[in-house]
C-alpha cells in the first residue's frame, strides 16, 4: 500500500469535510445563566478558605493529642515526670557523685 | 410614528461590548456569545467528536474568556483573541482525554473497509469526499497525540502557516517546525500500522 498517496487522500477527505457550526438551543443564555450566578471574586476568599481548613486540622490534631494523653498508662507519666526532676536535681541531692575523681 | 424595536446591543462594537462588560455589564458578554459562537463550535467539533463533548469545550471557552477579558488588549480583533483561546482549550481537552489508541483500527467499518479496499486496487479509485475516506481520517486523527493532532489539523487540514499556528498555540516557530515534522512522521507510521493490521 501506498502510504504517502493514502495519507495525501485522507487530508484531501479532511479538508473536504467541513465542520458544523451548529450552535445548540439557547446556548448563549446557558452561559449567561452560568456567569451571572457566579460569586463575585473575593481575593480573601481563598486565605480564609485555607485558613478555616488549617484551624479544623488543628482542633483535630489537638484533639487527638488530647486524647492520647488522657488514656495514656500513669506510670508513664510519673515515670516522665521524675526522670525530669532527678535529672534537675541530680547535681543537688547527690553533691559526692560531684567530687568523685577530686583526689588530692 | 412608532421606532421599530431595536435591541439594547445591536449596533455596538466588539470594543464597546468588552469595555461595557470590564465595567461591570454582563450582559454585554451575550451579544459576543451569539456572534462568535458558531465558530467556536466548528472549532472544538475538529477535535471531540461527540456534541457533549463539543458542548463542554465550547462553554469552557466563554467561561475562560469571560475570567480573562481584562487581558484583551485591543490591539488585535478580538476573534483572534478569542480563537486562540478556542486553540488552547482544545488542545488541553485532546491532552485531557487521550483515547484508547490502540484499539482504534481493530473496529473498521464495512465501508471503511471497502474503501481500503478500493485504495488498495486501484488508488484512483477511491474518492476523497467519500464519506468512508472521511470516517476513516476521523479515526487517523484520533490515533495521534495531542500536538501532533493539533499541529495535522491547523497545517494540512485548515493549511495554517507555521506562523499563524505558533500565535494560536503560544509555541515558537521553531516547535511548531519540529512538532509538524513529528507528527507527519507519526501519521505515516499510523497509517502503516493500519496498512499492517488490515492486510497482514
Amino acid at each position: 500500500m501506498n502510504v504517502l498517496e493514502l495519507q495525501r487522500k485522507l487530508i484531501a477527505a479532511a479538508r473536504a469535510k467541513q465542520p458544523s457550526d451548529h450552535v445548540p438551543y439557547a446556548f448563549e443564555q446557558r452561559i449567561m445563566a452560568r456567569l451571572t450566578g457566579r460569586p463575585a471574586h473575593d481575593p480573601w476568599g481563598f486565605w480564609g478558605r485555607a485558613l478555616a481548613r488549617a484551624a479544623v486540622m488543628c482542633v483535630a490534631v489537638m484533639l487527638v493529642m488530647t486524647g492520647v494523653a488522657l488514656y495514656q498508662p500513669a506510670t508513664n507519666q510519673e515515670t516522665l515526670s521524675q526522670d525530669v526532676e532527678q535529672t534537675l536535681f541530680a547535681a543537688v541531692d547527690n553533691p559526692a557523685a560531684d567530687q568523685v575523681g577530686d583526689t588530692p | 410614528m412608532l421606532l421599530p424595536y431595536l435591541p439594547q446591543h445591536m449596533e455596538l462594537t466588539d470594543a464597546e461590548l468588552i469595555a461595557a462588560v470590564l465595567k461591570g455589564d454582563a450582559a454585554s458578554f451575550e451579544p459576543l456569545i451569539r456572534k462568535y459562537s458558531p465558530r467556536v463550535f466548528a472549532t472544538a467539533r475538529r477535535y471531540a467528536r461527540r456534541e457533549s463533548e463539543v458542548e463542554d469545550i465550547a462553554q469552557e471557552v466563554w467561561l475562560k474568556s469571560f475570567q480573562k477579558l481584562g487581558s484583551f488588549r485591543g490591539d488585535a480583533p478580538f476573534e483572534h483573541w478569542l480563537m486562540r483561546l478556542t486553540v488552547r482549550t482544545c488542545y488541553d481537552f485532546l491532552r485531557g482525554h487521550k483515547r484508547n489508541r490502540e484499539t482504534a483500527f481493530s473496529e473498521l467499518t464495512d465501508p471503511e473497509d471497502d474503501w481500503l479496499d478500493r485504495f488498495v486496487a486501484q488508488p484512483s479509485d477511491a474518492s476523497e469526499n467519500a464519506d468512508a475516506a472521511k470516517q476513516l481520517i476521523e479515526r487517523v486523527l484520533e490515533q495521534l497525540s495531542p500536538p501532533a493532532r493539533l499541529v495535522i489539523t491547523l497545517l494540512e487540514i485548515e493549511d495554517r502557516s507555521v506562523k499563524e499556528i505558533a500565535e494560536l498555540t503560544g509555541w515558537s516557530v521553531p516547535l511548531v517546525k519540529v512538532r509538524a515534522f513529528r507528527a507527519r512522521a507519526e501519521m505515516k507510521k499510523c497509517l502503516a500500522k493500519l496498512a499492517k493490521d488490515k492486510y497482514l
